[in-house]
């Protein structure tokens, strides 16, 4: 299509920011939006930026089309469309030179700058002629931005149609509403607005086959597949979606074929300790257990969690990490649980971690998860955040699991006889892990306590016993290194810079690479991290460099300090660190700036190499 | 499971069991302790009804008194937890495997300080589980501070007096939904054994609170939880006779002076009437009994509440019959089909 006012077009490269009131119905509208450039084939992600609040509030939902698949939020907004009056000046006033503004008429943006392209549509007026009932009139409008957008970005509005269907099933009449909606935001842009921005859809193939999901509901796809049994959980943004898209999934697929009844239990339980109580009850008594939260109910299972990690229960948790405690932004993002859960409890404790990034990676690892609580006995923490875990990604469809379930380490004759008297805490394998019994299982019953057990489970306060028992958790947890999911390495031929991430700084980082290589001539290796206790790829991947730099989504470089206290000096004095953390999901401008930043600053120094504490990237 | 013939003499009960399996560890509870008695009770209780320890969880928080169940049924499994804990731990068990057998020991700090808030939903869910309070008043393992079972005006040994009003577990628990509350003395042998028994019979949360007095914090005078006071002031709300499913006994009472119960195993029930319009399956007349001995300073002991009807937990959440723990793959990992469903919506 060609623009008025511009020469060069900018094809499926562009991001879109719609703010809007919590609860004025936008949602639909949003996804309509992002699933109908995903159907003309371009890598897309949807991003919803909301308050701690049910309706009222502002709130923003951004779209990153993006040709080469770069999906990570992007800092820059090419595109507003401003609906809520009340941030519309500032969301105006913080856009760069160039950018687009749909706007409704009343709020007169156009005033505040000149050197942005304005789209001013009367939606009052519209969507009092689609729609003569004035009460549904609040619902159907936001999709008058729908069409607007259709015609300004050349979207087929056949995809949109086909997006709203899916998107509305069954509801006629509302389908109804909505196309008349759309089809006259179509015709008032075809009308009356003249393209002068650069910004257009052109269908691409490279969303063929793939999926669109949220990895909350991947996590609790992994859980079912995973033959979960017992899930017991509390209400906390931004983890409920799993637990309750988990229900959904069990009660349609998940009862028992012959007599209707239910596989599983699901408890909203009374708080987190009560739900981590129940997946220690329900671990230890075989079954394969869950529970899903965010930080605050992290701090709440730490006695239970230390219980698990001596008692030797086995279990999985959740969490879906947001930013702090209390009011304050309980909705936003952040990678901040990593210190507290890799030590969590009292005494000598030490947690596994997995670190999904990707959707398809909450799937297969919430599989994982299961399989190595039971080898392992002890309590697996996934952690996700609110950008994986409610946000929406692509992905290949997940594959079906082939592996059968690890049940770990349960006591039969065989092990019987080796050991020749039961002992629950007997390592007869030398690799850490003890054999246990399940109550009802007919084999030797055991008494179960916290720190203080022999090898025999016996009370004992013994010096020597305890030792004992602490220095075999300790090579369980060295045995670990050897089952948990690996990183994944770029090695990038000649570079002497790593970059090391994990979970959902993935996406800015990749997108950060290209820019260093291609923009800054600055090759990069890059090892993404998928679990701690860190396997020997890590140590040997800082050899290979000569500066390394680790980036994550909080304030103090919480799994570079992980590092530090696992690795040596000689390889831990190599690594930088690059922190994001305004709650705001991370992004490759703001990646590649502060490396570039501190490179240059390495480059001034010479050679002289050590970790810099350098001020964040927010 | 090896039965060995039993020595000529050796008691053995229904299921061909001696004694033995039923004990535990040697107590490490102070001589005396009231704990130590109800220990011995609940040994005799699963020893006479031929409950099988092997079929057996016992679970307990943190205290003097959850330390006990490491001194009967040495045969099962236990799990002593965390302090106030042990309702959420016993909920997660049964849940995995419904055809267990729980009893839970907590104590009166346990369960009304640290642990209300799990207790009072234990009782709201019905798990079976039987929960045994071991009430003496106070905190034992730290030494003998006040807890929140302490009456108005006890009094502590170095002088201290309670100026707070106890709380009542057995209304609390009547009142949430427990479907069997019984109060008891662990120095009443025959109406605790029975209770007990009457609980093993019963599917749903058995909460028994037991006066059981700490010799060594707890027994001066002043105190409203020693042995003496107890004696004293122990209401029994009348006579309990309790005839096994596997029993075929007669028991007469001139009719209208008992209630029978049927329990949800087959057992019966005979509760004595203390008098004409008390009827234990009735939570207004319960608690109007619990509160009327109270406010003439005693308490009433026996089968206070009891529906035997009532849905446990588990029938709730509509379990399959098998335990959850052991479903094989193909129960609990649904077919190639669903993905590919799923999958395909998502396109
Ligand atoms: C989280 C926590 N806080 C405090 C304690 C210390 N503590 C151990 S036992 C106990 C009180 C036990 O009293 P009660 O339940 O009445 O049992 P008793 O010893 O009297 O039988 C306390 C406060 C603990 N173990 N854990
Ligand atoms: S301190 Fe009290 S409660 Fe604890 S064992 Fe001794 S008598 Fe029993």
């Amino acid at each position: 299509m060609p623009a008025a006012g511009t020469d060069i077009l900018i094809i499926n490269d562009f991001s879109i920011q719609v703010a809007t009131v919590n609860g004025s119905g936008s949602q639909t509208a949003n996804l309509v939006l992002l699933r109908s450039i995903f159907q003309m084939g371009i890598p897309v992600s949807g991003k919803n930026l909301f308050p701690s609040n049910i309706a009222g509030l502002p709130t923003w939902y951004t779209i990153r089309a993006n040709k080469d698949g770069y999906v990570a939020r992007k800092k820059e907004i090419d595109l507003l469309v401003a609906m809520n009056a009340e941030t519309a000046r500032e969301d105006v006033l913080a856009l760069g030179p160039g950018a687009a503004v749909v706007y409704d008429e009343p709020l007169k943006l156009d005033q505040l700058r000149q050197d942005l392209v304005f789209y001013p549509v009367p939606f009052d007026r519209i969507v009092a002629e689609v729609c003569k009932d004035a009460k549904l009139r609040r619902l159907v409008k936001n999709m008058i931005y729908d069409g607007v957008l259709s015609q300004l970005l050349n979207i087929d509005l056949a995809q949109m149609e086909h997006a709203l269907r899916r998107q509305m099933g069954k509801k006629l009449k509302a389908i109804e509403l909505n196309l008349a909606a759309l089809e006259a935001g179509k015709k008032f842009a075809a009308e009356h607005l003249v393209k002068q921005d650069p910004y257009v859809v052109e269908p691409m193939d490279k969303t063929q086959g793939q999926i669109l999901m949220e990895g909350n509901a991947a996590g609790a796809l992994g859980c079912m597949m995973a033959g979960v049994t017992v899930v017991a959980w509390y209400p906390i943004t931004p983890s409920s979606s799993l637990p309750e898209t988990l229900i959904q999934y069990m009660k349609k697929y998940r009862m028992d074929k012959t007599s209707g009844k239910a596989t599983f239990a699901i408890v909203q339980a009374e708080d987190e300790i009560a739900a981590v109580g129940m997946v220690l009850g329900a671990g230890w008594a075989g079954a394969r257990a869950m529970t899903s939260t965010s930080g605050p109910g992290i701090s709440l299972m730490g006695e239970f969690t230390g219980l698990s990690y001596y008692a030797e229960v086995p279990g999985v948790v959740f969490d879906i990490q947001r930013v702090g405690p209390s009011t304050g932004l309980p909705t936003r993002t952040a990678q901040g649980d990593i210190l507290t859960v890799a030590m969590l409890s009292h005494g000598d404790t030490k947690q596994i971690m997995l670190l999904p990034a990707t959707v398809e990676e909450c799937y297969t690892t919430a599989m994982d998860a299961f399989d190595l609580a039971e080898r392992f006995q002890t309590l697996i923490f996934v952690l996700s955040d609110l950008d994986l875990g409610m946000n929406t990604w692509m992905s290949n469809p997940f594959e079906y699991p082939t592996k059968p379930l690890d049940r770990g380490k349960l006591l039969d004759q065989d092990a019987l006889q080796r050991m020749g008297e039961f002992g629950r805490y007997k390592d007869i394998d030398g690799d850490g892990i003890t054999f246990r019994t399940i109550p009802g299982d007919g084999m030797p019953a055991y008494f179960t306590r916290g720190s203080g057990h022999n090898e025999r489970g016996q009370y004992s306060e013994r010096p020597d016993d305890y030792v004992n028992n602490v220095q075999r958790l300790a090579r369980k947890f060295e045995t670990a290194r050897q089952y948990v999911p690996p990183p994944v390495i770029d090695q990038a031929p000649g570079a002497r810079v790593g970059i090391i991430a994990y979970g959902t700084t993935h996406f800015a980082v990749e997108e950060s690479r290209s820019h260093l290589a291609n923009d800054a001539g600055l090759p990069t290796s890059y090892l993404r991290l998928r679990a701690y206790p860190f396997t020997d790829d890590l140590p040997a991947f800082i050899e290979r460099h000569d500066r390394l730099y680790v980036v994550e989504q909080n304030r103090d470089g919480q799994m570079l300090s992980l590092m530090r206290m696992e690795l040596d000096p000689s390889l831990t004095s190599k690594l930088r660190s690059v922190r994001h953390f305004n709650g705001l999901p991370i992004d490759a401008r703001s990646v590649t700036d502060e490396i570039l930043t501190q490179e240059k600053q390495a480059g001034l120094q010479g050679a002289r190499s050590h970790a810099v504490p350098v001020g964040p990237a927010v | 499971m090896s039965i060995t013939t039993p020595e000529p003499g050796k008691k053995i009960n229904r299921i061909g069991l001696e004694v033995q399996p039923y004990r535990g560890g040697k107590t490490t509870l102070c001589a005396g302790c009231g704990h130590n008695a109800i220990s011995e009770r609940i040994i005799d209780a699963f020893f006479e009804m031929g409950v099988d320890p092997k079929r057996v969880i016992k679970l307990s928080g943190i205290g003097c008194s959850s330390k006990s169940p490491a001194y009967f049924l040495g045969g099962a499994h236990g799990f002593n937890s965390v302090h106030g804990r042990m309702p959420s731990v016993a909920t997660g068990a049964m849940l995995a495997n419904k055809q267990l057998v729980a009893i839970g020991v907590s104590g009166d700090g346990d369960t009304g300080a640290i642990g209300i808030g799990q207790f009072v939903h234990l009782m709201r869910r019905n798990v079976p589980v039987i929960y045994i309070i071991e009430d003496n008043g106070c905190y034992g393992l730290t030494k003998g501070q006040f807890s929140p079972t302490a009456d108005l005006g006890s009094v502590l040994k170095n002088g201290v007096v309670n100026d707070l009003p106890p709380i009542d577990t057995c209304s609390l628990a009547i009142e949430l939904g427990a479907s069997f509350v019984a109060r008891s003395f662990s120095g009443d042998k025959k109406q605790l054994l029975s209770i007990l028994k009457a609980a093993l019979s019963h599917r749903g949360t058995c909460m028994i609170d037991v006066i059981s007095p700490c010799v060594t914090f707890n027994d001066h005078e002043g105190s409203t939880k020693s042995y003496a006071y107890v004696k004293d002031h122990e209401e029994p709300v009348g006579d309990i006779s309790f005839v096994p499913f596997f029993e075929d006994i007669s028991i007469d009472y001139e009719p209208g002076t008992a209630t029978e119960v049927r329990m949800h195993d087959g057992s019966r029930l005979f509760l004595k009437k203390v008098a004409a319009d008390y009827d234990p399956t009735d939570k207004s007349t319960a608690l109007k009994l619990i509160r009327d001995s109270g406010l003439r300073g005693e308490f009433a002991t026996g089968m206070l509440y009891i529906e035997p009807a009532k849905h446990d937990f588990t029938t709730l959440l509509n379990l399959v019959d098998e335990p959850l723990a052991t479903l094989p793959l193909e129960r609990v990992r649904p077919g190639r089909d669903v993905l590919d469903a799923i999958m395909e919506s998502l396109k």
